[in-house]
């Protein structure tokens, strides 16, 4: 909300500097977004008076002019101008030496800003500084009559010699850019404003002039009826008869131009000032544009048509509240009104609005529609009954102070809202006690009452009558908040919860484990990614996804911010291909990256309850040095970690290598799988370098893992380690040999492959793999293995290799 | 016999000056230990009484010789340590060999430091839903569909009533409608709004903390956030309560914490303020407890919530929120 500082002093005697209005303003809760002195750009520019004007010796246009600046600046200042409309006597504005002005080439560095003016030579005469327009102070014809003239500002006589021009014509002043919190929709006003204002600074508040006379009529009366009194609690209609056209009094002109509002007649100058004076929207009918008689507040008709004010025609639905005449709709409530009954120039009677219709109505209706307003702006906000009424009073007194119509006696006021003023009675105690501290009574009493809570104190008893404008407060935790925002947050002393009982507090079990995951895999050398929750649907057909693949069942964002991002993850491989692939494009080699986060699945579709969120965990490396198995080396160490028992087997996914990938295997069910990024899709996406993706259902794995250490006794003897290079067929798997050695001896404890060798003696179609095997002795062994019994052990292991692989020692 | 003594001490002392490695020194000792031997067991042919004469003169011998071994043991070993350091020389200078770890993301490393800071203070941490329903995101917390205050945060819906959740105050009402005071839950999680500039991303993550218990004053969340300042930022970090609206709080305050960059002089970071806004909080509404089932006459309470992608861009100095979400290596490596 902007308010100018000028207009807030009609309400308040304001004696501090504006920079001390907004630190109070902020410490009682109105933060000031944006201080700004209007005369921002204009500097050293004062009234000057032409004393004698001659031509210049050089040139056609060029003026020579003696400038009376008075006694500080210079009483005959030499100035030269091009501006045709110079005379002599007149008074107009002076930029002197080392000034600046408002920069109006829309082509300079910074149009609006300030421009240096300096003494210099004008085709050989010296001119001391530069006569001004209006367009060169920045201001219009609503700031200053005549400012839009082409040529020199001309300034009223009695503005006087030498004085600053700012003070003149309106630009010293400052701009309040207040940043208003939705509970306090009464402040979307300069009259709400100056009641916080006359409160900080406990000064007493001028009420603006709400009196009018009705006289009598012989019109019609238009009747108003309200068949969605939910959608409109009070409408008040007022006929204001003999209306004229003409100009805006100055003051109203430059209060609609400080506000950024153009002046356009008295009546609708009215109405836009009491929006921002009251922040009562209202709206001007001519009454003479009315059919039938009568005003009929309703919801729409299906396929009922309006065109609106500027022209555009929408087709309603029964959820837009329309203001009908007898016949047809003439506005949209509180948003705009219809092009069939705008005030027109030729305007003699007005039928006023001053309405309260409900916010949630007024949002839905210029949501669906995409159309609002100053007005619709408020009334989503939220205006209260009782400022209807006193906006409608203001509106009736500014037609009679501006002499612009008649006020008559035909009004209507249709009221749902109870009026009744809202006492409340609460417990200093409690108030007291939610806040922490003890504040004296004097200083509830007076905040309270600078804030037109009329308190009354009897001990304990706190009665206030709540404002008529403040809807938002119903209960003793507002009335502490209204108290301490005043009073002072710095009276807050920091305690640490003295009466609260103890609680135990950490994480779960649960919640360790996944911070251990992450630490096991930060450990290996990955970096810990985080990508949004959505995607883009394109990424299932990059993943060459079947129609029916289960990641495809995927929920739709209804409102998303573009296509890019408008599904939820069912799976999160595509974000960690995405972070591989900017990264690769970006020059960055080698990265190890996982994620950890949930995939969103829905019961059913279309989504109508909360999805399942499971957690899963994506794993994705690229680089020149790293292959398959540093990606499989650290699932593993997240499986070793939980002593999880998985197996691995050919994994088809469309995304991923068919030779170089594997699903994992938590007893028969697939939990995860681990491979190169299927070729085909990295040429699609031009990557030159392998990416490594693995995902790991991490809901499925959770029940499984085992956090509990259990201690097994330290063998007496020594374990001892036999190597193995063995012959094998190409088909037999590592996973098959190690069956064997493990389950052909008790005693072998690890079976390890530590080479694979194809070529020289190895027969082709075969190839040769060496295990290093660790016998330990158990528990109940008498002495270390001696090499006879190793001997014997070994015999008998391949013995089995052979018979159930046809695997031989090399 | 005599004679033998004295060739065998002449010859052996000759060869010990000669000698010049620990091994053949060694191997020159075996020798003379060997002679030795056959010299004595020629003792047996001697005459009874010449024995103990000839046994001083082994004695007196062997003495002499070990000594000398000794000696020259010490010189050697001398030697071929200087010969092995002249030679053993490497360019400490070179790279150590070391295996790299990663780096948390920085919103798991601050979200790791909250939930550190906060525990210790009683808060058990407590995960709800992302995607959340119009009641426990907005109804429950005294938003109904007409509050303006849903214009505040622009949301991703999925269905009518259901939508990714745009606060983590969400996970409030949940754990009020299953426990019952005292109650002291920390909620953090990711959080959506349909945002997307420099400072705001669609998607980011919030830590809310609630505080239910008879008792509870505004005296209490200053002094706990204080305690938060001072060990999350530094011990002279200051903390400036001022008021501002929340449809789930009554009182509703905006939480400043003094300026890390210029203590609280006013800076660029702090647009010359010297305060920087960092959380809202408040005293918990009634109508927020009477929702879940809490006796807002005998119980009180405090929320706070807090951005901690602002939290982590503060701390470490990261000025485009969409950094965080890049996931670029060069990025997250810093954090290590």
């Amino acid at each position: 909300m902007k308010a100018p500082l000028c207009w807030l002093k009609d309400y308040v005697d304001i004696d501090v500097s504006a920079q001390e209005l907004a630190e109070k303003l902020f410490s009682c809760g109105f933060e000031v977004e944006e201080l700004s002195y209007l005369g921002n750009a204009v500097d050293r520019v004062v009234v000057g008076q032409v004393k004698s004007v001659a031509d210049h010796p050089d040139s056609d246009h060029m003026k020579i002019c003696v400038v009376d600046c008075g006694e500080a600046y210079g009483r005959e200042l030499q100035i030269v101008t091009g501006a045709p409309n110079v005379f002599e006597g007149m008074k107009t504005p002076c930029a002197l030496d080392g000034s600046t002005v408002v920069e109006t080439n829309p082509a300079a560095k910074n149009p609006g800003g300030p421009k240096k003016i300096k003494k210099g030579k004008l085709r050989g005469v010296e001119s001391c500084g530069m006569l001004c327009s209006g367009e060169e102070l920045g201001i219009n014809d609503d700031f200053y009559p005549g400012a839009e003239v082409n040529g020199l500002l001309v300034l009223d006589d009695s503005a006087p010699v030498g004085e600053d021009i700012r003070k003149v014509v309106g630009l010293d002043d400052w701009i309040f850019d207040i940043s208003v919190t939705a509970n306090r929709p009464d402040c979307q006003s300069i009259l709400g404003l100056a009641r916080e204002v006359a409160a900080v600074l406990k000064k007493p508040l001028k009420e603006p002039d709400c009196s009018y006379t009705e006289h009598a009529t012989k019109k019609k009366p238009v009747r108003v009826e309200v068949q969605a009194p939910d959608l409109c609690p009070r409408y008040i209609g007022h006929y204001v008869e003999g209306v004229k056209g003409g100009a805006s009094p100055a003051w109203m002109r430059r209060r609609l131009a400080l506000s950024g509002l153009r002046s356009i007649s008295p009546v609708v100058d009215i109405t836009n000032f009491v929006l921002l004076e009251m922040g009562q929207p209202m709206h001007a009918f001519d009454a003479d544009e009315l059919g039938g008689g009568k005003i009929v507040v309703r919801r729409a008709k299906a396929g009922e048509k309006i065109t609106t004010l500027d022209k555009k025609e929408f087709t309603l639905t029964p959820d837009n509240l329309v203001i009908c005449d007898g016949e047809k709709p003439v506005a949209l409530a509180g948003i705009m009104g219809g092009l069939n009954s705008e005030i027109k120039e030729t305007t003699k009677n007005v039928f006023f609005e001053a309405a309260k219709f409900a916010r949630d109505s007024v949002r839905r209706t210029s949501r669906s529609l995409g159309q609002s307003s100053d007005s619709s702006f408020r009334f989503e906000k939220g205006v209260s009954a009782y400022t209807s009424e006193r906006g409608m009073a203001r509106a009736l007194h500014l037609i009679e102070e501006l002499g612009c119509g008649t006020v008559t006696d035909l009004s209507e006021d249709v009221c749902a809202a109870d009026l009744a003023p809202r006492k409340m009675t609460a417990s200093v105690k409690k108030i007291e006690a939610l806040l922490g501290i003890s504040v004296p009574r004097e200083e509830i009493e007076g905040i309270l009452s600078r804030l037109f809570f009329a308190p009354v104190l009897d001990g304990d008893n706190l009665t206030v009558t709540v404002p008529g404008w403040r809807e938002d407060v119903d209960g003793y935790p507002d009335l502490a908040e209204e108290i301490i925002r005043m009073y002072g947050y710095g009276h807050i002393l920091p305690t640490f919860l003295d009466r609260a009982r103890v609680t135990g507090g950490g994480l779960s079990e649960e919640q360790r484990r996944e911070l251990r995951i992450k630490d096991i895999l930060r450990t290996q050398g990955f970096n810990e990614a985080c990508n949004y929750s959505f995607y883009s649907p394109k990424d299932f057909d990059l993943f060459r996804l079947s129609a029916d693949a289960p990641e495809r069942a995927a929920v739709h964002i209804l409102n998303p911010i573009g296509e890019d991002l408008s599904v939820l993850r069912t799976f999160l491989a595509p974000s960690m291909l995405q972070n591989a692939v900017r990264n690769i494009r970006r020059g960055n080699e080698e990265g190890w990256l996982f994620e950890l986060a949930n995939a969103y699945l829905p019961r059913s579709l279309p989504v109508r309850e909360q999805p399942e969120e499971k957690r899963r965990l994506v794993l994705g490396i690229w680089g020149n040095k790293c292959d398959f198995f540093d990606l499989k080396g650290a699932a593993e160490a997240i499986f070793e970690a939980f002593h999880l028992d998985v197996s691995y087997a050919r994994a088809q996914k469309s995304w991923l290598h068919p030779g170089i990938s594997a699903k994992v295997l938590l007893e028969e069910r697939e939990v995860g799988c681990l491979g190169e990024l299927d070729p085909a899709v990295a040429d699609s996406l031009g990557l030159d370098k392998k990416v490594y993706l693995g995902e790991l259902d991490m809901e499925a794995l959770y029940p499984e893992m085992k956090g509990e250490v259990r201690f097994v006794n330290l063998p007496k003897f020594p374990a001892v380690r036999r190597d193995l290079a063995l012959v094998a067929d190409e088909e037999i798997t590592c996973a098959q040999v190690e069956e064997v050695l493990m389950h052909s001896c008790k005693y072998v404890t690890k079976a390890e492959l530590f080479d694979v060798y194809r070529g020289g003696q190895v027969p082709a179609g075969k190839k040769s793999m060496a295990f290093t095997l660790t016998f330990t002795p158990d528990d109940s062994a008498e002495k270390a293995f001696s090499p006879e019994a190793l001997d014997g052990f070994v015999k008998k292991i391949l013995g089995n290799l052979r018979f159930k692989l046809g695997v031989e020692l090399r | 016999m005599q004679e033998k003594i004295r060739a065998l001490r002449e010859r052996t002392e000759a060869e010990i000056g000669k000698t010049d490695t620990g091994r053949a020194l060694y191997e020159l000792k075996m020798r003379f230990q060997a002679e030795l031997k056959t010299v004595m067991s020629g003792m047996r042919e001697l005459p009874k009484e010449e024995r103990p004469a000839f046994g001083k003169l082994v004695n007196e011998l062997k003495e002499s010789i070990e000594r000398q071994f000794e000696e020259r043991a010490a010189v050697v070993r001398k030697k071929e340590l200087e010969a092995k350091y002249a030679a053993e020389r490497i360019d400490v200078t070179m790279p150590g060999r070391k295996f790299r770890p990663g780096a948390l993301h920085p919103v798991t490393i601050v979200r790791n430091q909250l939930i550190d800071i906060f525990s210790g203070m009683g808060f058990k941490v407590y995960e709800g839903p992302e995607v959340e329903t119009d009641y426990y995101n907005f109804t429950a917390l005294n938003t109904p569909e007409d509050h303006p205050a849903r214009d505040m945060q622009d949301t991703f819906y999925l269905a009518e009533k259901l939508l990714l959740r745009t606060q983590t105050s969400a996970g409030q009402i949940r754990v009020m409608e299953k426990e019952k005071p005292p109650i002291k839950i920390l909620s953090p999680g990711r959080v959506f709004r349909s945002d997307d500039d420099a400072t705001h991303s669609p998607m980011f993550h919030q830590m809310e903390g609630l505080v239910v218990d008879r008792g509870i004053t505004l005296c209490d969340l200053q002094g706990m956030l204080a305690e938060f300042a001072r060990r999350m930022f530094d011990s002279s970090t200051k903390v400036r309560l001022r008021p501002s609206y929340f449809p789930f709080t009554e009182p509703s305050v905006e939480v400043d914490l003094s300026c890390a960059e210029c203590g609280g002089k006013g800076c660029r970071l702090c647009k010359g303020t010297g305060w920087i806004e960092v959380l809202g909080a408040g005293m918990v509404n009634r109508r927020v407890l009477e929702n879940c089932g809490i006796d807002p006459d005998e119980y009180t309470g405090f929320a706070f919530g807090m951005g901690i992608e602002r939290i982590a861009m503060l701390k470490y100095g990261i000025n485009n929120i969409r950094a965080l979400f890049e996931n670029d290596v060069r990025f997250l490596e810093q954090f290590r």
